[in-house]
């Protein structure tokens, strides 16, 4: 069973690092949407500890949706798709291992960086470590909901802004707790109760959500 | 045993075709026939249950294919009109992914056997991108060639093949024909297998 979610694991990595050009374009941007915030602003480091949890996860939403049009569309144009449905697991399985590749390549390089970004905004050590517990923990929630967008929207001519007004809203949960995580950190209250929050997200997103995009896949085949 | 009772496939507002039925037993073989747009892909695309029939059902082994998904898809290898290939991915990549998601094993040995039967020697290692369509057909092939579940599926098979590979994959499904195996395919080239038993359908 857990085998099929390797070997799709397995190949979509090799896949991407074919075309590290989407990796890296997706992390760049990630890069210079923050660091846009204190060049606008300017050195009022009150102003900028203030925005930064915010300005970190909308950037971190963002560069997201930039890799998520294509986490079904280059399948579904080759027929790996249709192979992959033909499969004898459940899509499901094979649905999961494809978010899990999609966090690796897109999510786990964002928390990697942002420690860095946010010194930029001038947060304390213990504000730098929550930050990236928190998009560690939250990303993978990111992956697994913006895969439901992706199956839904698979196939449709201009997708992708589709694909955001419908994945976008579906964020909002993981940025309130994301971000707030940070400014409780901050304002002294702690931050672990959001932090199980986006655990807990997590965790239904990757249980339940390869289960709903299979469904959507199915139809798109059709 | 593949039976189709009674099916009907309806594309939008036009009905392709409706009360279709055949038997499908081991060693034989059914060419699909018909004009463009008769509905032979959608007839292929019910058959390995990704399109659900308006009415009637599929069998397998006396049950509704729906009912038994993952067995059913373990006992089928479809090949679409799409090589299902991997551009970023050499032959040899490909081949064996695809072998590990269908759940079979295959050595790398036997693979780069595979490849070599498909006239691709020496480009084991070559970027799929920079291969030309006929030979990223022969990719998708040469799963054929190590393929030895009892059902297959193919659409169009014999496109964008040369005369010698077209001989060489009548071959091919020969074997499987005789080895017990069962086949459904379209096409509009007539190719004569030398092996089974070979029925026409004509659909449209």
């Amino acid at each position: 069973m857990s085998n099929i979610v390797f070997s799709v694991i397995a190949r979509d990595l090799k896949l991407a690092m074919r075309r590290q050009a989407d990796i890296v374009s997706a992390l760049f941007f990630f890069i210079i949407v923050v660091s846009l915030f204190p060049l606008g602003i300017g050195p009022e480091l009150d102003l900028l500890r203030q925005l930064a949890p915010g300005v970190l996860w909308v950037a971190a939403l963002l560069a997201t949706m930039l890799s998520l049009p294509r986490l079904f569309a280059d399948d579904h144009r080759d027929g790996t798709l249709e192979q992959l449905a033909l499969s004898p697991h459940p899509l499901g399985l094979v649905v999961t291992g494809k978010v899990i590749a999609h966090w690796l390549v897109s999510g786990l390089p964002l928390a990697l960086i942002a420690p860095v970004l946010g010194i930029q905004f001038d947060l304390s050590g213990e504000a730098l470590l929550v930050l990236t517990g928190a998009i560690l923990l939250g990303t993978p929630a990111l992956s697994g909901i913006g895969a439901i967008g992706a199956a839904l929207t698979l196939g449709l001519r201009g997708g992708g802004v589709l694909l955001s007004l419908l994945v976008l809203p579906l964020y909002i949960p993981v940025l309130i707790f994301g971000a707030g995580a940070v400014d409780a950190t901050v304002s002294g209250l702690g931050g672990e109760g959001h932090l199980s929050l986006l655990a807990a997200m997590t965790i239904a997103a990757i249980g339940f959500a390869p289960w709903a995009s299979a469904a959507a896949l199915k139809i798109a085949l059709e | 045993m593949l039976e189709a009772d009674n099916l009907e496939c309806v594309r939008g507002e036009r009905r392709l075709f409706s009360g279709l039925g055949f038997t499908l037993d081991a060693g034989e073989l059914i060419y699909l026939q018909g004009r463009n747009g008769a509905g032979k892909t959608s007839l292929l695309r019910m058959l390995i249950g990704l399109l659900p029939p308006e009415t009637g059902e599929i069998r397998w082994h006396g049950k509704p294919i729906r009912k038994q998904a993952d067995e059913y898809h373990a006992a089928l290898c479809y090949l679409g009109h799409l090589n299902a290939i991997k551009e970023e991915l050499t032959p040899l990549e490909n081949l064996l992914a695809a072998a590990r998601l269908a759940g079979e094993a295959l050595s790398e040995d036997n693979a780069i056997d595979a490849l070599e039967q498909v006239g691709l020697a020496g480009r084991e290692d070559l970027a799929c991108k920079y291969l030309s369509q006929g030979q990223k057909r022969r990719v998708a092939l040469a799963r054929l060639v190590i393929d030895r579940r009892p059902l297959w599926i193919l659409d169009e098979p014999f496109v964008a093949l040369d005369v010698a590979a077209v001989d060489w994959l009548a071959g091919i499904i020969s074997g499987h024909l005789q080895r017990g195996g069962m086949a459904v395919m379209t096409t509009h080239q007539p190719v004569a297998i030398p092996a089974g038993t070979v029925r026409e359908l004509r659909i449209g």
